[in-house]
């Protein structure tokens, strides 16, 4: 059971890190980015092959997922989104539009790098054993490095003007807009900081998971249900969805047979819905 | 929009399509299609081609091109003194049902195909069966379920090893010269991984193993196994055996297995590759034993050399499931030029002379006669007799362990 509750603790955090980007985007912009899962998934190559193919330094490799995958996120949002979001009022319009970005993504990712599953060395293969508990070193460092970006995230959020900006758009975008700020620029922000969070958690997380252009598809479908659980467009309540996410499949899967599991932990995303339909977290408006 | 905008952005996406057309057009150009008068014959080949199963269906895909291409080099597949130059059409079935219908639906109507290579999983051989039949064509599959290779079905043959050959060899190997005395199974949450695990329960029971878990499984996109390995190696069993596993997920397992203090053995039925268990499980996975093909060294052939250099060539890289997928195409071509033109067109004189194709195998250099087999296990002889070679994996690469020929 301490095993169980450890790999859900770490579990929980990757997963924290993986749903922050999706809440962002939708928390400023009103997108629910279905590519979401795709841009982690690049993030992981970009990892496998600068840290795995050309033996760069593994943190260069996590920095150039932050700079390409905030470049998309600039793309995406200066030449698809804006567009779409100034022309269609419906909301359908740019869900389609990221469902074919998402597809997008994932078929280049296919012609580009093959069908096969990668992987990349372990920065620590070390094995810390706690009394029973075994935690490998790979999984520490991915804990550690996961902490400190969440943590990074929040203080810009809380503290920096562009963090303020977001917040005030994320709130009411007529207002903030009234109060002088450029919603075009603060949006392209948000939107290439979302991409970038999931592109670095990519990355991150190619150290334990593995690398294959379908990987995605999962992410996405994961990043939904800690948002819904812990609230859309709040990062906190992204943490919370996560590291319950997180806790839910490493007890459930040791407590319960596996193919009822996934059917338990939607079971309660429903229900926590009926009671709370904004998540724990989540705040009337959004 | 004003028109002139409306013009500007016409004219743009006529431009766009233009420049992406161009490079396939040159590509397709590229290509050597047949001359004018040159006799075609087509083959498809429909599996699962994208999504995280994408392998088991490319490299079907691949395999097929490149034994294509051996014999296109020499100006194709010689039958009744008439080269055919061999056209592989692929279809993506997504491993979805319908649309494996739907994908053998174009290939046996639209596409005119009387022989196809796939599918990959009992649940898309299943539901393309019928149209198969009532259209008069053959496939070689790579499902399992033995109801899909007995009468009244005579139209689908068995491209490889199953579990229930091959688990006897790997389970007994384990027994004496491991010393394993208990087994847990975890099988992927599926139609034939579950079958895998069924056959490997009913062997494991048979040679004498103690059962120690069965019951636990992970869903398809898994990428986490902590939670579920954890609870099967609480039991600390001598032996774990990944049911059904697929080359992209026994690494992460493996790994998974040996992080958490794991050091009994691990084995699967299913085919690996070697290259992934060294990108992503490392030293972990030596030790592990699996079905593989006859490309290793010391058994593979000049034949299987130069189709290990085609498929390179065409898929980028070697894959070690290719080993177990290279006999489809090759064995559909020998029974056809054993057979004769008339079973270009009609499968029932392919069928008659399916008992009578026994030829040395192309891709062994050793002496031994590939043929069709499975009539003890179906009624009829509805399997290639592919070797069963049983791989171990270590410091990455494989190693023969056994290869069965019978």
């Amino acid at each position: 059971m301490a095993q169980m509750i450890v790999n859900g603790i770490m579990l929980g955090m990757s997963y924290a890190l993986i749903a922050l980007g999706l809440t962002l985007i939708f928390g400023i912009m009103n997108i629910v980015n279905f590519a979401h899962g795709q841009m982690y998934m690049l993030g992981s190559f970009i990892v496998y092959y600068f840290y795995g193919i050309y033996h760069w330094n593994f943190f260069f490799a996590l920095f150039m997922c932050i700079v390409v995958l905030a470049l998309i996120g600039v793309i995406f949002e200066r030449f698809f989104f804006r567009r779409i979001i100034k022309l269609s009022t419906r909301a359908e319009s740019s869900m389609l539009l990221a469902i074919g970005t998402a597809l997008l993504l994932e078929n280049v990712a296919l012609l580009s790098f093959g069908e096969k599953n990668r992987g990349v060395p372990p920065i620590d293969n070390r094995i810390y054993a706690i009394l029973n508990i075994h935690i490998p070193g790979n999984r520490l460092v991915v804990f550690t490095v996961s902490i400190v970006l969440i943590a990074a995230l929040l203080l810009f959020i809380r503290y920096t003007k562009y963090g303020l900006a977001m917040r005030a758009l994320a709130q009411d975008k007529e207002v903030t807009y009234l109060m002088g700020v450029n919603i075009n620029r603060i949006s392209m922000m948000g939107f290439a900081m979302g991409a970038s969070l999931a592109g670095v958690a990519g990355g991150l997380l190619a150290l334990i998971f593995p690398i294959f252009f379908g990987s995605g598809a999962n992410v996405s479908i994961k990043s939904f249900i800690m948002i819904m659980i812990g609230g859309a467009g709040v990062v906190p309540g992204a943490i919370i969805g996560g590291f319950i996410l997180g806790m839910l499949e490493s007890i459930g899967y040791g407590l319960i047979p596996g193919s009822v599991t996934y059917l338990i932990i939607i079971f309660a995303v429903i229900l926590v819905l009926i009671i709370r339909p904004l998540g724990i977290m989540g705040k009337p408006g959004y | 929009m004003g028109r002139k905008r409306r013009t500007s952005v016409l004219l743009a996406v006529v431009l766009i399509f233009f420049l992406i057309s161009l490079p396939v057009g040159v590509f397709a150009e590229g290509k050597k299609e047949p001359g004018p008068g040159q006799a075609v014959l087509k083959v498809g080949v429909l599996g699962v081609m994208s999504g995280a199963a994408a392998s088991w269906g490319l490299v079907m895909k691949y395999c097929t091109e490149a034994i294509a291409q051996l014999y296109n080099e020499k100006g194709g597949v010689e039958i009744d003194g008439k080269k055919y130059k061999i056209e592989a059409i692929s279809v993506d079935d997504k491993n979805d049902p319908k649309v494996a219908k739907t994908g053998m639906e174009r290939l046996v109507y639209q596409e005119k195909v009387k022989y196809i290579i796939g599918t990959n999983i009992d649940d898309t051989t299943a539901s393309s069966q019928p149209v198969l039949e009532s259209s008069g064509a053959i496939n070689i599959t790579y499902a399992f379920a033995r109801e899909l290779f007995k009468a009244p079905h005579s139209n689908t043959i068995l491209g490889m090893h199953t579990p229930y050959t091959s688990a006897p060899v790997i389970y007994k190997y384990m027994q004496e010269k491991r010393g394993v005395k208990t087994v847990s199974f975890i099988a992927r949450n599926d139609a034939d991984s579950l079958y895998e695990r069924t056959e490997g329960l009913e062997v494991a029971k048979a040679v004498g193993l103690k059962i120690i878990s069965w019951k636990d499984t992970y869903e398809p996109g898994t990428t986490d196994f902590f939670p579920v390995i954890t609870k099967v190696i609480s039991g600390n069993p001598d032996l774990i055996v990944l049911s059904g596993v697929s080359p992209g997920d026994a690494p992460q397992l493996i790994k998974a297995a040996r992080e958490l203090g794991y050091k009994g053995n691990m084995s699967t039925e299913t085919a690996q590759d070697a290259k992934i268990l060294m990108e992503v499980a490392g030293d972990y996975a030596n030790g592990y034993v699996s079905v593989g093909g006859a490309s290793t060294p010391e058994w593979r052939s000049p034949y299987m050399e130069k189709f290990m250099d085609a498929y390179t060539k065409i898929a980028g890289e070697w894959n070690d499931e290719a080993g177990t997928k290279c006999y489809a195409l090759e064995m559909i071509l020998l029974t056809l030029q054993k057979a004769g033109t008339a079973a270009l067109t009609d499968v029932e004189v392919f069928k008659k002379t399916i008992p009578q194709v026994v030829v040395q195998n192309p891709f062994i250099k050793q002496d031994l006669s590939l043929r069709y087999v499975g009539a003890e296990i179906f009624g009829q002889p509805r399997q290639i007799g592919v070797p069963l070679v049983i791989n171990q994996y270590k410091n990455g690469d494989f190693e023969t362990l056994i290869v069965k020929t019978d």
